[in-house]
């Protein structure tokens, strides 16, 4: 017992001259320090002073109280663009994680053709939110869109139009954005498992299937977390391609809470309510994501490679 | 053709559709042209033709005859001008010269200090206010004082239909809301959808309730909201109307899938001209989109338009109209004094030239100066321009559109809370209620 003791002091002298070396690099996080204090906190502090103003974005700010918070939490509109926001997220995640999964680990082959397809795939990633939702607003159309130009009866429907379909449309355009930005994580994190595990598991006999859940799967559970939370935190700041494409409609079905937050804020000139949402969202963002880091277990940001 | 240049349309649009980002980029951009204080004007209007080009042509004009006092103009498409119009007030970056609706818009930025009050200006210049319009000036003016320049044109709201659908249904255009019932099942019994309507812009849907306000109730009743009246949007007449646009909604009076059409894409001006919807409530202003755009449409004598029928016991005059009775430009109090002298320059002896308002003649629209009637005989179309400026002059009532009147706050509540009536969502009577709230906000 005795005799362990002096290497873990050792060790945490280590630590501690570590600690020392970079505090003497400490000015090198400056800049970035800098930015972030004034990009990230300021404003952030500026909007949680807003949010107990009334202000209508031109005129003088009037100090309100609560009035903001109290007007948002007793809006029937606020426990609705949550279930929204929530909706959109879960949905988008659950339509998103399979197929880029799957893309991922296809892509991860090494075949030529496969690069070729990899190129296709990422397509929609380079494309603009703004020009996406355009394109497909115009492709839904059911005067002139699609389904009426090659003249299929099925795909004319009141697409954006019928608050359940226009969801679903959000929804689907959302994961076609995304879905390549995700395989590409998949794919990058397949190539990492060791090839030894895979040979290993055709010695015993492990089928293709059997590979994927035994060893692909388990493999990538870290990348599905670091996926899914950049899934789930990114879909609460879902704006540009919601706007573009149902901006909120029809009435309030995929009006999300930072379009909500938009809506309020610079067409109804409500700059206070405004910005108690935006506190909400800040606030959600927060919450969701250390609520996935717990669920990734402590170890979650450790190497994946020691495991193997 | 028509749906080629309408994507198109699209595509220029979706810079707009960015909004707030586009907002910001383009704020950094105008942003140093002003900041310096220099003798240039800035001057910002809306895209979309044929007004695009003919304010273009007019600063083009202005610049070339006046060396010493240049305008630079930037044009924005209309939803996302609303906002970017706010953002540079709030941010100090406004241009010179803010093109407007006048109402309660042009009412908030006067509460916030952010436009000059002219009114002393148009005292000392007697013949620039003389030679338009009066009734263009009354959504210039609040509390007595006038803070913008009437521009462009007057545009009422009218009924639109394509005579080659009534043809085929042998069948007369509507003389009462009886008679729009009636045609309902006719038109879609052949095919062809009764009316063309952009549900998903929503201030479309509006037009309807402000006819049908006007038509059961008279004008009355919309003005007790817009004077801040405790309740007012509990008359009766605005409840017979709210039910009666629902009822037309459910006999599927409007065009399938009307709540995903929009018309910032002009489509639901292509869905009349294409022959795939019999009548269309819509601003003027649309003519002339449809005559460029819907080939022999318009050329052909296929448009038929008219004001928008009573209704059956109604008390409204089946005169009174609703629209726009002008467009309106402000200057910001933060400007220089060589940039507004620039632009009280332009609104003397740039706006309205005889040149411009013979541009806006030829694309179907009447200029707010006196006289135009002199010289619409003349032009492209005298007969409907002769229809418009008949509407607008011979209007017992000309009101202003509802979401231009109100203010901001309370017309982004109006909108939304009408689209849910058109989606029969909301009943007639929880519109009311959720309308009440922010009477006088």
């Amino acid at each position: 017992m005795s005799g362990l003791a002096p290497p873990a002091v050792r060790v945490r002298a280590a630590t501690g001259s570590a600690g020392g070396r970079s505090g003497s690099l400490g000015w090198m996080a400056l800049p970035a320090l800098a930015i972030f204090v004034a990009f990230g906190l300021v404003p952030l502090v500026g909007v949680l002073a807003l949010s107990f103003t009334r202000w209508d974005g031109i005129g003088a700010i009037h100090p309100a109280g609560l009035d903001s918070w109290r007007t948002v939490l007793t809006d029937p509109g606020l426990p609705h663009a949550l279930w929204v926001t929530f909706l959109v997220m879960a949905l988008s995640w659950a339509f998103q994680t399979p197929m880029s999964l799957l893309i991922g680990v296809f892509l991860a082959g090494r075949q030529r053709y496969r690069e070729f397809l990899a190129v296709l795939y990422v397509i929609p990633l380079l494309l603009s939110s703004a020009a996406i939702a355009i394109t497909y607003k115009a492709l839904l159309d059911p005067n002139f869109g699609l389904g009426a130009g090659l003249g299929l009866p099925f795909l004319v429907q009141d697409w954006l139009g019928r608050s359940g379909l226009a969801l679903g449309v959000v929804v689907f355009v959302v994961s076609w954005q995304f879905i390549p930005f995700h395989a590409l994580i998949y794919q990058g994190a397949v190539r990492q498992i060791p090839v030894t595990l895979y040979e290993a598991a055709q010695i015993d006999g492990a089928g293709r299937i059997r590979q994927f859940l035994s060893i692909t799967l388990p493999q990538l559970k870290y990348t599905i977390i670091t996926s899914s939370t950049l899934m789930v935190v990114g879909s609460l700041t879902f704006f540009d391609l919601i706007f573009v494409l149902t901006e909120g409609g029809p009435g309030d079905a995929t009006r999300v809470l930072a379009l909500d937050m938009y809506k309020r804020g610079f067409q109804a000139n409500l700059m206070g309510p405004a910005s108690a949402i935006a506190v909400i969202l800040v606030l959600a963002g927060l919450a969701l994501a250390l609520l996935l880091q717990r669920l990734g277990g402590r170890d979650a940001s450790a190497s994946q490679l020691e495991g193997a | 053709m028509a749906h080629g240049s309408m994507s198109r349309r699209n595509f220029l649009n979706l810079a707009a559709g960015a909004g707030a980002g586009v907002a910001l980029a383009s704020c950094g951009s105008s942003g140093p042209s002003q900041g310096g204080g220099g003798a240039e004007a800035s001057y910002w209007f809306l895209t979309a033709a044929p007004g695009e080009v003919i304010r273009k042509n007019a600063v083009s004009r202005f610049n070339k005859a006046n060396p010493d006092n240049q305008i630079k103009p930037t044009a924005f498409e209309n939803d996302a001008y609303k906002t970017k119009i706010r953002t540079a007030l709030g941010a100090g970056q406004a241009p010179t010269i803010i093109w407007g609706w006048g109402g309660g818009g042009l009412k908030s930025w006067v509460e916030a200090g952010q436009v000059d009050d002219l009114t002393d200006w148009f005292a000392q210049n007697a013949a620039v206010k003389d030679r338009l319009f009066p009734s263009s000036f009354g959504a210039a003016t609040v509390n007595g004082k006038i803070y913008a320049m009437p521009c462009e044109t007057v545009e009422p709201i009218v009924l639109f239909y394509d005579k080659r659908a009534f043809d085929k249904i042998g069948a007369e255009p509507p003389q009462s809301w009886g008679d729009i019932m009636d045609l309902v099942p006719k038109f879609n019994a052949k095919g062809i959808a009764p009316f063309s309507l952009a549900g998903q812009s929503r201030w479309t849907n509006m037009m309807w309730l402000e006819f049908l306000f006007d038509r059961i109730g008279g004008p009355e009743v919309f003005q007790a909201v817009f004077d801040g009246q405790k309740d007012a949007w509990s008359h009766p007449a605005a409840l017979d109307a709210l039910g009666k646009v629902q009822e037309l909604v459910r006999a599927d009076g409007f065009v399938k899938g009307f709540s995903s059409v929009v018309a910032d894409a002009n489509a639901d001006q292509a869905l009349l001209f294409t022959g795939k919807a019999a009548m269309m409530v819509h601003g003027t202003w649309t003519y002339g989109q449809m005559a460029e755009e819907g080939g022999n449409f318009v050329s052909g004598g296929n448009l038929g338009y008219m004001n928008f029928p009573p209704v059956d016991g109604g008390k409204g005059d089946p005169s009174n109209t609703v629209g726009n009775p002008a467009q309106y430009l402000a200057i910001s109090t933060k400007s220089s004094a060589e940039q507004k002298e620039t632009a009280k320059k332009f609104f003397t002896t740039g706006v309205l030239t005889d040149e411009e308002s013979a541009e806006w003649l030829d694309t179907g629209g009447v200029p707010i100066v006196k006289g135009s009637e002199s010289k619409i005989a003349s032009s492209k179309d005298p007969a409907f321009l002769k229809f418009v400026y008949d509407t607008a002059s011979n209007a017992k009532v000309f009101a202003q559109s509802w979401d231009q009147a109100l203010s901001p706050t309370a017309a982004e509540k109006l909108l939304d809370n009408i689209a849910k009536l058109f989606q029969l969502s909301i009943t007639p009577q929880q519109y009311v209620d959720n309308m009440n709230q922010v009477i006088g906000q």
